[in-house]
């Protein structure tokens, strides 16, 4: 379908003499368009660069960072308000080294960090596609920053401590598999963006990298060889059934990684799923797995919590915490569940959220929130019993931080 | 399908909507999100609606429900139960004023099977049916309002009244006393966070839980009783928690 | 003025079960279809949500999920003699408003009609004689046979999930399942739903009166299930609340959980929620249908063209919608002429309650959970001897026990005081009620046409329903009923109540919302509206859904056929009307 519409526009534009619309000519060369075309949902570009509503990839999108709101801007061929006027080279600079044509730095909401990695093949060709798009007039809106990051120039300070440039390199003791993996999770996928941890100017930790991060108000679990909390028991199969169809049989991506895999990995060949589960599956073990003793369950926040349990969410995640095959998620062994940040999870609790469509899994499963009829002592208590019944060993969670997120959600974070 | 590919030509060299003329209806367009439910939440509990009945209004409401399902030796009745206070919040709410209900002309009386036909919502059947009632009650040998009567001659009132032997306007009397019962009903057996039920003490009276959403291990022990406690829909307290 | 709007291939006025159905297949064809629905968008979540769903009051006393009638409703009387006045309250059916139709809210008891049903006139001239049949009884064939359904009850089975045990494959009987049904060519996709306690006593009560009960066939999944069009469902957990309620954790079938997610995502589908469609439009000829008129929520209206339009409202709102469009001969009961109105039926329904000494527990429900008796339906049995015509089916239907509407109690319990609080607490857990489901015929006294004095919020006349039970069918009920009188003192209760259906019908209690015929389908245009194919006899772009095509009505819930002639109508439309779009039949 894709295909499909981005030839015919090509086409259209050519014959309907629509040629003024597009400054540039229009790369017909339909391998490299084609290329272009896996490349850009791989990068997951309609996340930041789609807004709901708008045209694809004509941006306007807020992206929040821990610093304030960033909008999207306008990645189609339109010549005044998007990228119709780069040149091949300055795209090029755009992606590997994060500078804009006028020389301005990209903020790095923008994840050049990661697409540095991307050979010049891909880029271009991922230009290619872009170009093929109809132009959309939207101007971009100018971010909400403090200052003194409304300073681009202060990226550069930024850059000199947190980015490398460079295309990434195979390593040659590992197998063309790993490097595919290692090229799509570093690099057009930067699921370290969300996976790793950030130090507080918004760097990657990278000593800790994929031990669990923040993204988007949510916790993006630990993606370690950790046997609870990262993916130390999922089979590499289990890693591509969940991003090729957004749920396996342990767990349902919700949130904004329902969103990566509808936008993003859904889209991903086989091949390249089972690349990136490779190089997943070869992280080390690191960090807190679990807690190291959980309360027993005559502690009265497990007695709270249980009955919270069995009145609100055993009709679905039944009362032996196995969930229903196939459609919701076992809450008894969970990936999630183990999380060292509980951040998610509370989210999940109070707001609720959707899975992602996929074309092999439609269904799109919801979860509704309770945030309306729990309180904070409530959720947390429910929490802490999940997190410490049926064999689960994770710390228990306060209400003060049940607090802190019904705060950032109120606050549309 | 030569007019699949027309309409995708047309798509793509006109770029932005608007086609002729435009709907001016939006379309729901169904876009998959990953947003968190919005919605569905139950009407805000928390802060009920201002009542209807003026405080005479609400005696004769009070005592009539107090007679309906009364306080006795199995327990609390529908006066301990709040039922009161539940037709007190309907009453002002769209039930009250018949919102949803068929209310245009012309107006006349009609078969058994034809249903409600008077002119009158829910509100307004309650406000003059009770006014009636009381200047009856007014002119008759007792001289008192129904909320000052003893329970023996406020139940011998309410039985002639139930069998439309009250001389107030035609039917008013038959038909309000048969929608009294139904609120009454109504307010002892709903969940709690309507203003009624209060404490569960309806459903304790009968044994009924409330909304759980799983019995797939207790439906197959046949002819056990089921303990739980009670709950519901704003949790085990009853009525709804300030969140 | 109308705004006019751009074309469309399809257009369907409404959007539940038979509409998701056809945008499903048509889309699939490569259509650009369009739906136009006059209620509100639903979904499972947030609108079925558990954590609010079970709130009897305000779903099942208030209505909220169903149509309100001070924007649309009927007039209604018993007969001809007496004036029709507005039905200002819902009561004795319940149609929907809103994405999913009705089929948010239905129990899910779902079946397939006998293949006798489908020549109820010719089977019955056969076997009893052409006196057998009263004068002004105008039952007629359908133009479908059972055979040809088959395949489309099979795959509306299967798009639901449909748990049950079937009693007849290509023509070998089980008794683990109904006897009686028409030959079927595969097992039910799911088990039947786990038994409850009192349909186990019903079951074990029903043999020792010397029947053959089995286990309804139910769209409440025993299981996680993908269907038919690769979307997943959920399992039942027997919450309890299921008819009036919409289901939280989809294991109900209804659109939502059975078509939505693989219909509205695509591009080639649009639905348009709170568009209320007032008029089919047609060309100078009469016999071309050009489009529909709607109104949109703010009361602005529009014109939609398309090339093929397809009624998918509820019943009568399809045959309303004919008659305010012209379309059609509207029924005259006097002349005995025209069609469009004419063969309007229901359902006649009674019950016995029981009064048992264990805990029942019925807040364990499922809307299909129960358990059946098929020996008196259709022609299952001889009715030389009694009379009649039709029959229905016996269950205990353990849907729920809901304290407002759904206790039962002892015959002469006072209706307040102390006696009745006394019986609720004595009876609630111990109770259970045994129902009957008759069918009933059809009458040339019994038809829908337009109210001379009423009018709906966009000014149209109201429909006007004219109805009521004959004869036959009080007869039939009270042999049925009897029937399950047997049951139930099988049953041995320390009490029973039996309530028969009472002399005239009421628009007042809630009774069944099978509400059939007024367009139906047959192979005579003098009798039919619709061909066999549901495509109007006068406008042969113009479709008709739904349970108004029925003839008369059977004694089985309708939902099942209803999309299994959806399903019919759909491979007609693509492997037929669409390569030549015209008459599909000759008259």
């Amino acid at each position: 379908m894709r295909t499909h519409k981005a030839l015919i526009a090509a086409t259209a534009a050519a014959v309907l003499g629509a040629a003024p619309l597009l400054a540039c000519a229009v790369d017909t060369d339909y391998a490299k368009i084609e290329r272009g075309r896996y490349r850009v949902p791989a990068g997951d570009s309609a996340a930041c660069r789609t807004d709901e509503g708008r045209k694809p990839f004509a941006g306007g999108r807020a992206v929040p960072t821990p610093f304030g709101t960033i909008y999207a801007t306008n990645i189609t061929p339109d010549p005044e308000t998007g990228i119709g006027k780069w040149t091949d080279e300055q795209f090029w600079n755009a992606m590997h080294e994060g500078v804009r044509p006028n020389g301005q730095h990209l903020y790095p909401a923008f994840p050049y960090p990661w697409f540095t990695k991307l050979t010049r093949e891909d880029v271009l060709a991922m230009k290619a596609y872009l170009d093929s798009l109809p132009p959309v007039r939207q101007e971009a809106k100018p971010p909400k920053l403090p200052w003194p990051m409304t300073i681009r120039e202060s990226v550069a300070g930024w850059n000199a401590l947190f980015f490398k440039e460079g295309t990434y390199r195979p390593d040659s003791s590992r197998s063309p598999e790993w490097n595919r993996g290692a090229y799509l999770v570093e690099g057009l996928g930067h699921c370290g963006a969300c996976h790793s941890p950030k130090n507080f100017l918004g760097g990657i930790k990278k000593r800790d990298r994929f031990e669990g991060g923040q993204g988007e108000g949510w916790f993006a679990t630990s993606l370690v060889g950790n046997p609870h909390a990262g993916l130390g028991s999922w089979s590499a199969n289990e890693i591509v059934e969940y991003l090729k169809t957004g749920a396996n049989d342990r767990a349902r991506a919700m949130g904004p990684m329902a969103e990566v895999v509808s936008h993003s990995t859904m889209y991903l060949s086989d091949a390249d799923l089972h690349a990136i589960a490779t190089y997943l599956k070869d992280l080390p073990a690191a960090g807190e797995d679990h807690a190291k003793s959980v309360p027993s369950g005559d502690d009265p926040r497990m007695q709270r919590g249980r009955l919270v349990y069995v009145d609100q969410c055993a009709g679905c995640h039944m009362e032996n915490g196995q969930g229903i095959a196939h459609v919701f998620p076992a809450v008894k062994g969970n990936t999630g569940v183990h999380a060292q940040d509980p951040t998610s999870l509370a989210r999940l609790v109070l707001e609720g959220a959707r899975s992602a469509r996929t074309r092999a899994k439609p269904e799109g499963f919801a979860m509704p929130g309770f945030g309306w009829k729990l309180s904070d002592d409530e959720v947390a208590d429910l929490l802490t019993y999940i997190r410490a019944s049926w064999g689960n060993q994770a710390a228990p969670v306060t209400a003060s931080k049940v607090a802190d997120v019904r705060k950032k959600i109120a606050k549309g974070e | 399908m030569p007019k699949l590919w027309r309409r995708e030509l047309l798509k793509a060299a006109t770029l932005l909507p608007a086609m002729g003329a435009v709907a001016a209806t939006a379309p729901i367009r169904f876009v998959p999100r990953t947003m968190p439910s919005a919605g569905g939440n139950p009407p805000d509990y928390a802060s009920p609606p201002q009542g209807f009945l003026s405080p005479q209004e609400k005696a004769f409401v009070d005592a009539a429900v107090a007679r309906i399902i009364p306080a006795d030796e199995l327990g609390p009745g529908a006066r301990e139960a709040g039922v009161a206070d539940f037709i007190d919040r309907q009453l002002a709410g769209p039930y009250g004023a018949a919102e949803t209900w068929y209310m245009q002309g012309p107006w006349q009386a009609g078969t058994e099977q034809q249903g409600y036909q008077l002119k009158l919502s829910p509100a307004q059947l309650y406000r003059a049916t009770i006014r009636e009632i009381d200047e009856h009650l007014a002119k008759s040998p007792a001289a008192k309002p129904f909320a000052q009567l003893d329970a023996r001659s406020q139940d011998d009132f309410l039985h002639a009244l139930e069998k439309g032997e009250v001389k107030i306007s035609g039917d008013l009397g038959k038909q309000f006393f048969e929608i009294l019962v139904v609120n009454t009903v109504e307010g002892f057996l709903a969940d709690p966070i309507y203003g009624g039920n209060r404490d569960f003490i309806g459903w304790k009276l009968i044994g009924f839980p409330g909304p759980r959403y799983n019995y797939v291990a207790e439906i197959g022990e046949y002819g056990r009783k089921y303990d739980m406690p009670f709950v519901g829909i704003a949790g085990r307290d009853s009525p709804a928690k300030e969140a | 003025m109308a705004t006019r709007l751009p074309s469309v291939d399809v257009v369907l006025v409404g959007f539940g079960w038979t509409a998701s159905i056809l945008a499903k297949e048509l889309t699939d064809a490569g259509l650009h279809v369009l739906a136009l629905e006059r209620g509100g968008f639903r979904d499972t979540i947030p609108d079925f949500s558990p954590a609010t769903i079970q709130d009897e009051l305000r779903y099942a006393v208030r209505n909220g999920l169903f149509e309100e009638p001070h924007r649309e409703t009927l007039t209604f009387r018993n007969n001809a003699s007496q004036v029709a006045l507005p039905m200002r309250q819902l009561g004795s059916f319940r149609p929907a408003a809103g994405a999913g139709g009705a089929g948010v809210h239905w129990n899910g008891q779902n079946w397939r009609f006998l293949p006798t049903d489908f020549v109820a006139r010719s089977h019955t001239e056969q076997r009893y004689g052409k006196r057998f049949i009263p004068a002004d009884m105008t039952i007629q064939d359908w133009g479908v046979t059972y055979d040809e359904l088959e395949p489309h009850y099979d795959a509306f089975e299967y798009l639901c999930g449909i748990s049950g045990k079937a009693g007849n494959i290509g023509g070998r009987i089980d008794e683990g399942g109904n006897r009686y049904e028409g030959p079927r060519r595969r097992e039910y996709p799911l088990p039947p739903l786990k038994r409850c306690y009192s349909t186990v006593l019903f079951d074990k009560a029903a043999r020792e009166a010397g029947f053959h009960p089995f286990p309804a066939p139910a769209a409440n999944t025993s299981k996680p299930y993908r269907n038919l069009y690769g979307v997943q469902m959920g399992q039942c957990t027997f919450c309890g609340y299921c008819e009036w309620f919409g289901c939280g954790n989809y294991s109900k079938s209804s659109p939502q959980a059975c078509v939505f997610p693989v219909l509205l995502g695509r591009d080639n589908f649009e639905l348009r929620c709170q568009c209320n469609v007032t008029r089919v439009l047609r060309d100078s000829t009469g016999k071309r249908a050009t489009g529909v008129a709607y109104v949109d929520v703010a009361g602005r209206p529009y014109e939609q063209p398309a090339d093929l339009v397809i009624l998918c409202a509820f019943a009568q709102h399809n045959v309303h919608l004919l008659l305010l469009s012209g379309i059609g001969e509207p029924y005259d009961p006097a002349t005995n002429k025209g069609v469009v109105g004419r063969n309007y039926a229901y359902q006649i329904t009674s019950s016995v309650d029981v009064f048992l000494d264990e805990n029942l527990n019925p807040f364990m429900g499922a809307g299909a959970l129960g358990q059946v008796v098929d020996d008196f339906n259709g022609d299952n049995f001889d009715h030389g001897p009694h009379g009649f015509i039709g029959g229905g089916y016996i269950a205990l239907w353990n849907t729920g026990g809901r304290p407002i509407l759904q206790h039962h109690l002892p015959d002469k319990t006072p209706k307040w005081g102390s006696a009745f609080k006394k019986a609720l607490a004595e009876n609630y857990l111990k109770a259970a009620s045994i129902a009957t489901h008759g069918s009933v015929m059809s009458y040339r006294d019994c038809y829908i046409d337009l109210d001379p004095t009423y009018r709906d919020v966009y000014g149209d006349p109201l429909p006007r329903l004219t109805f009521d039970f004959h004869d036959n069918e009080h007869k039939m009920s009270k042999f049925v009923t009897d029937r399950a009188a047997e049951i139930a003192k099988a049953m041995k209760p320390r009490a029973m109540h039996v309530k028969q259906r009472e002399k005239h019908y009421s628009i007042v209690p809630y009774q069944t919302t099978h509400n059939t015929g007024g367009a139906v389908m047959g192979t005579d245009p003098r009798t039919s509206v619709v061909n066999r194919y549901l495509q109007s006899w006068d406008v042969p772009n113009l479709f008709v859904m739904g349970a108004c095509a029925f003839p008369q009505n059977p004694g089985y819930n309708p939902t099942g056929t209803v999309g299994a002639l959806t399903f019919w109508a759909a491979k007609a439309i693509r492997d037929q009307y669409l390569r030549n779009p015209g008459p599909l039949m000759g008259a």
